[in-house]
Parts: structure tokens; sequence; C-alpha cells
């Protein structure tokens, strides 16, 4: 590999760092997360003159070097060290014009590191609107560095950037503030005690205040051994220090920004008026809300149509078309099914980040926050809250990821808690199934019952959740300070660039992440379903036929029926049937069988995988055409003799998958979130142990 | 009584005479809330919880708990917001 310069964008949450980064490397960009940490890590390459190439990397927003989330926290971590692989050549910190004054904090404070820092000022096309004059010759002598000014949306000043990452040897690594005048003493003793460390850095060690998570500090080891001050104190300096950084920034800005300010505001301030209006405000977010689930469960519902229609047809082809065998029985039967059951939530997950996109990048989701802070606190919920709880409708996976700018950790976890409850997109299939199967297709004062049950399942999410954050901010003994600085953006309108990036990655990430699951475990049950350890399996075929010709005499057998009859012995005898037998004891009470247990406790892994997993079942063996749906309707309860799928049973399915913690990915993501195991557990035990008791009330009430 | 940024009335503005470090996250000096800063209150969500603020240029939102520990001095009385 030839040698690439590295680069670190760098900058406030809201300056178009993320079209910068998008402009830089087009397609040529991956996201990741952080080795350990569900950060996430965005690099690229961007193509320089003269055949030299860069490699970007766009770290999360942060307003400053003092980390309050842990998104902060990755970009310090990273700056620290310098011997980790991506330490950059070169920083770029990305500016708002607008927000020059506020922008330039984080600048002053990355210069103080002495790495190489170019200035890049976005939002250029605003200037003239805004009655914005720049100097920036000025500029750049007095904050000793290099400035590009541009503009993302109007493509201008790209080139500029490119020509001064090629150039980087020349950008000045000169801090511009010298931050020990704030405490010459504390920081001469500073250097003393590790003479061969930076000094700021030292001191923005011995200040970071994360309580996220515990991320190993390895700079200085020994810090704690350094007569350091308390808290207070140190808080006091580092107030200290940002009016010290603001009085230079001042300073700089008097000479080399002029703002006429006749020409400003405006635009702004009437829409806000409207969308953060006290009655209008809501009713436009409701509106929006509403649009948001029109276009997830309607519109979304025709390409899932096709994508289903499709996979059926393929497996179906691959079965007549490849030479018969387990091969092609694996392929036709576990992998194409278990990828069309990934591949059909990509119209529902596609629409939803589309929406957030747009949201997010117009600037509209902060004023939900603001609208909605007030009533979400009563539940120990914050207005932060409201996006990991609509995108929860998705999936929880990116929902809990969502969380992670909500400051305060009590909110946050409760946050994360009570996500999963939230009627995600995995439990459609299974909803849809058991409420065609038990619900009459009849109408009920107008209303459709089978809709008003999906209706009422969605709520019931909703309630659940927000109950059961009620109980867990009074149970819940954390003391979390309640932080909530919240930024309002300006409102823009979302580059299409940027929006189609955001659905086409969340997309992806969603379909490799979860998919990569549910595709194991669609291999793993059709082997456990094709192979079995005792001879009944193998012999199937001839026990069941001797059966039939000792006791059935005068009675005509059908071929399908025989058929059916094998393929139902041959999966009792299977491992996944004696799976399946073994927990039924468990599950009976609840009006389940042997092969609703199976379908249980796959979708342990993910509840979409319930439907797979019948499917499954149902069709080793058996070449038939019925569809899912019809197989499952002439399923026979073996101890009331009535159908397996009734009303009893059916409601008692619904509310165990209502509730029950059935998603191994979230899990893992919780783990990772909260960085303890404790909460994960807590949250499979105790809604999976509430899904028992609920479905169990439920179907003797009702049976 | 030190008058707070939660007595701010729509539209008004204040200058920021001192806050109670404890009680403020760093966050929020570094938006520019500091001592001499100029603050102006763009609109309360309802229930007067939480509040919109342009601080020294930044526009934000915080909780009423917070501004209750940023003391003001009241400039405008009469203008309201733009």
């Amino acid at each position: 590999m030839s040698k690439q310069i590295k680069v670190a964008l760098i900058g406030n949450p809201n300056t178009g760092k993320t079209s910068v980064f998008n402009q830089l490397t087009g397609l040529n960009h991956k996201v990741g997360n952080y080795p350990g940490i569900t950060v996430e890590k965005k690099e690229g390459i961007c193509k320089l003159p003269r055949g030299v190439k860069a490699h970007i990397l766009d770290l999360p927003g942060t307003y400053s070097l003092n980390a309050t989330s842990l998104d902060e926290n990755v970009v310090i971590e990273l700056l620290l060290n310098k011997k980790d692989k991506d330490f950059p050549d070169v920083a770029m910190v990305i500016t708002d014009v607008e927000n020059l004054k506020r922008n330039l904090l984080l600048f002053t404070q990355i210069k103080d590191l002495k790495i190489p820092t170019i200035l890049v000022i976005n939002m250029a096309d605003r200037m003239r609107r805004k009655g914005i004059t720049l100097d920036i010759p000025l500029l750049e002598e007095k904050l000793k560095t290099k400035i590009a000014v541009v503009s993302t949306r109007k493509n201008e000043g790209i080139d500029r950037i490119k020509e001064l990452i090629l150039d980087y040897k020349n950008v000045s690594s000169e801090p511009c503030v010298n931050a020990s005048v704030i405490d010459v003493e504390y920081f001469e003793g500073l250097k003393n005690a590790f003479p061969n460390q930076d000094v700021y850095k030292l001191w923005l060690v011995i200040t970071q205040d994360v309580n996220f998570v515990n991320l190993d500090r390895n700079l200085v080891k020994d810090a704690s051994s350094f007569s350091t001050k308390p808290k207070s104190e140190l808080k006091r300096l580092q107030q200290k220090e940002t009016i010290y950084r603001y009085q230079f920034i001042n300073g700089v800005l008097k000479e080399g920004y002029k703002l006429d300010m006749n020409a400003a505001k405006g635009f702004r301030a009437s829409l806000d008026k409207v969308l953060t209006h006290k009655i209008w405000g809501y009713v436009i977010f409701f509106m929006i809300l509403l649009i948001i689930f029109q276009a997830i469960y309607d519109w979304s519902s025709y390409p899932m149509d096709f994508i289903d229609a499709t996979f059926a047809s393929f497996s179906e082809w691959a079965k007549e078309t490849l030479p018969s065998g387990a091969f092609t029985n694996l392929i036709a039967e576990g992998i194409i099914p278990g990828l069309g059951g990934i591949v059909i939530f990509i119209p529902q997950i596609a629409f939803l980040f589309l929406f957030i996109a747009v949201l997010e990048e117009t600037g509209y989701m902060s004023r939900v926050v603001f609208l909605m802070d007030r009533s979400m606190r009563k539940f120990g919920l914050s207005g932060k809250s409201v996006v990991p709880l609509i995108s929860g409708t998705a999936c929880a996976i990116p929902a809990v990821m969502a969380t992670r700018n909500i400051e305060n950790w009590k909110e946050r976890l409760i946050t994360i808690l009570v996500t999963p409850f939230t009627t995600c997109s995995a439990r459609l299939p299974v909803y849809l199934i058991i409420i065609a199967l038990v619900i009459p297709d009849q109408r009920f004062f107008g209303m459709n019952l089978q809709g008003l049950t999906l209706m009422l399942l969605y709520l019931l999410g909703f309630v659940m959740a927000v109950v059961s954050s009620w109980i867990l901010n009074k149970a819940l003994k954390i003391k979390s300070r309640s932080f909530f600085v919240v930024e309002m953006p300006n409102y823009k309108i979302p580059l299409l660039k940027n929006v189609v990036y955001t659905v086409v990655e969340k997309t992806k990430s969603f379909v490799f992440g979860a998919g990569k699951i549910i595709l194991a475990i669609s291999i793993v049950l059709w082997f456990l379903a094709s192979n079995g350890p005792t001879d009944d399996f193998t012999n199937a075929e001839e026990i069941v036929k001797n059966k039939y010709s000792e006791a059935s005499v005068g009675q005509s057998v059908s071929e399908t029926d025989m058929e059916n009859e094998i393929a139902s012995f041959k999966l009792q005898n299977s491992y996944i049937g004696i799976l399946g037998k073994g927990i039924e004891p468990l599950i009976q009470p609840l009006g389940y069988d042997w092969k609703i247990g199976i379908a249980l406790v796959s979708s342990f892994a993910a509840r979409e995988v319930f439907v797979g997993t019948l499917a499954t079942i149902y069709s080793v063996g058996s070449d038939d055409e019925q569809t899912i749906k019809s197989r499952m309707g002439s399923e026979v309860n073996v101890l009331t003799g009535g159908k397996l799928f009734n009303l009893a049973s059916g409601i008692s399915l619904l509310l165990f998958y209502a509730f029950a913690m059935q998603c191994m990915s979230t899990l893992a993501i919780v783990k990772r979130e909260t960085n303890s195991w404790k909460w994960p557990l807590g949250q499979l035990f105790i809604m999976t142990g509430f899904a028992y008791v609920v479905a169990l009330i439920a179907y003797q009430v009702l049976k | 009584m030190a008058l707070t940024v939660a007595d701010l009335k729509k539209g008004e503005k204040g200058i920021i005479k001192e806050i109670s470090l404890d009680e403020i996250p760093i966050k929020l000096f570094e938006m520019g809330c500091l001592p001499g800063n100029e603050i102006e209150l763009i609109q309360h969500a309802p229930f007067q919880d939480p509040l919109y603020l342009n601080i020294n240029g930044s526009y934000l939102a915080i909780r009423k708990e917070t501004a209750l520990h940023i003391t003001i001095d009241v400039i405008d009385h009469n203008i309201s917001g733009v």
C-alpha cells in the first residue's frame, strides 16, 4: 500500500461535516464501528492531484475536547493517542460560517495538541445573505493555520481543501492559545511530574469526566499519583480556560469577521414560530409521525410483496433446476428463504431511515426534542428519547445506538431498556400471520378487526415502553444529574446526496448485521430439522408405511396424506423435534405445541425467524404448494382436538411476541452500549418472564 | 432575589452575571454561556420548560432547572422577539 495522508475530520455537530466527508470521498467510503464500542466509524479514500491519496476519517461531532458523551470520547481518545493507527497527519476542523465563534473553540483546543490543523469554513453560500465578510489572510495569520472557504451545497471550495491536504507539511502545528496561563503553577507542576508528556494533553486526560463507559486510559497511567485538584476546582479551571479561549477568539474575529446585523435573521424565527408552537407544533409532529407510519406499513407493502414472491419462486426454481440432494435442499429450504427473510425488511427500514435522515438534516428533529422533553421527563426519559423510540418501530438495534446523544446516563439507560418494547418490524410478520389466522376478517363499527388488532398491538408496545420507563425511573437508584443541552440548528434543505448515503449505509448495516444471524439460524435450523439421532428418523418412510399397512386395513390413505405423515414423523424425530418436545411441558399451558416450541426457541435469536421456522418445519420433506398460512390453519391441537391456532392460543402468542425479549442482536448491542451484561440479561429475563405470565393468563382465560 | 434566565420573558434579553459552576454542564459554557455574554429567550416549550435560548449567537434549548442557576441582568424589557 502506498503511503496515504491520514486526515481526521473534526467539528461541532451541524457544521456540514458529513457533507464535506461525502464530497471528498464520494462512494469510496465505508461505515463501521470502532473496535469494542458501537460508535460509528466512517472512513474513506480521497483522490488528490498527482496520484496521491488521502485516508479521511470522519469523527463524531463534538463541541470541545471535554467529552460529555461516548461519541465525543472517541475523538479525544484518538487525538491523544499518537500510536493509534488512525492518528492523523493533519486534522481538519469543519466550521459553520454563522457559528464561527463557537466552532473556533474546538479549533484552538486541537491546535494546542500540536497537530497540524486546517480550518474549513463551510456554508459560505450563506455569507452574503447574512451579511458576513471574512478577512482570510488575517484569520490565517492569527489562527496560525490554512483556511479553505467552502460551500458543500454549491460544491465550491473542495479543490482548495484537497490542495491543502496535499500540502499538509506546510500547515503549522503551533498552538494559538497558551492554555497554561490559566493556572501557571498547576501546569508547571504537571510538566514536572510528567516531563515527557505534552502539558495540554495531560490536562485533557485529567479533566475528562465521562460517566458513560470506563474506557481504558493508557496515556497517563499514573496520573492518580499526581496531586490533582478537587473536581470543583478543576471545573473552575475549565471555565477559566473557556473564557480565555473565547477572549482570544473574540479578539481575532473582531478584526477578521464582519457581520452586518441588518442582513441577518428572519427565516428561522418564522419557521420556529409554527414548528415549536404550543399546539401547531404537536399537530405537525403527529402528522409527520402518521406519514412515517403510513409509509412504513402501507407504501412499503408493495415492494415487500414483490420481494416475497420473488424469493418464493426463486426457491421453487432452485428446487426444480438443481440436481436433487441434500445440498439443493439446503439452498432451496434453508438459504433462499433465510435470505428472503432479511431482504423483505429492506423497504421498511429504508423508509424509516429516509424519514429520520430528512428530519435530522433539516434541523427539525431538535425541535421535536424541544417539544417532547417535558412530557417524556415524567417517565424518566428525555426529549432525546423520542428518536430512539421512533426508530424502534423499525429495529431496536439502530434505536439503541441512537441513544448515544442523551447526556444523562439514567435517562439513556432507561431509553435503552424500554426501546425493545416498541413494535419493531421483526414482529410484524408474526403479528400478520397470526392475526390472519385467529382474528376474523370482519368489520366492527366500520373498522377492520384485523387492522384494529394490529394497531392495538402497536399501542400496547408503546404503552409498555412508557409504563416500564416510569417503573424504572422509580426503581433505579442512579444518581445522575439531568443535563440537557440541545443545539437548535438552522433550518436547511437536506442535501439529497447526504440523505441517500445515510439510507444506504444504515440499511446496509442492518442487512449485514441482522442478516448474518438470521441466515445462520436458517441454515442451522434446516440442518437440525433434516437430521436426527436415531433410526426412527432415517427409516421414517418405512416405519410410517408399515404402521399404515398394519393398522389401516380397509382404510385408503391418499398419497399426500401419507407424505405428510412421513414428514411429520421425520420432524418429530429430528434433532429439532426432540428439542421442541423437550420444552413442550413448559409451553403447553400457553396453548402451544412442540412445533410452535421450536419456532419459539429459534426466534429467541430474532423474532422474524418465527415464520421462517414454521415454514421450514412444515415444508421439510413436503412438496405441496400450500401456503404457510393454510398449513398453520389446518394444524390440530392433539390435546383438545380443536384447531391449534385458535383465538386463545393466537392471542397468547401475540402477547408473548409483544413482550418477550427475542433478539440476540439487540442484547449484544445493549451489552456494548451499557458495557455490562447486567442490563441485557435483566431485559431478557424480566421481559420474557412478563411475556410468559401475560400469555399464560390470556390463554387460560380465553380457552 | 437575583433574576435568572428562567425569569426571562419571550423575546427578552439579559446579560449573564454569574453561573453556578456545580449546576452547569461544561458543554454549556463552551457554547458561550459565560459571564458577560448576552442571552435571549426565544421561546418556551409548553409548561415553560425547556427554554429555547440564543446565548451569544448559539441557539440552544436547556431545561428550566439549569436556567435557574444562571443569574442575569435584564437589559431589554420591551423588545419582543424578532
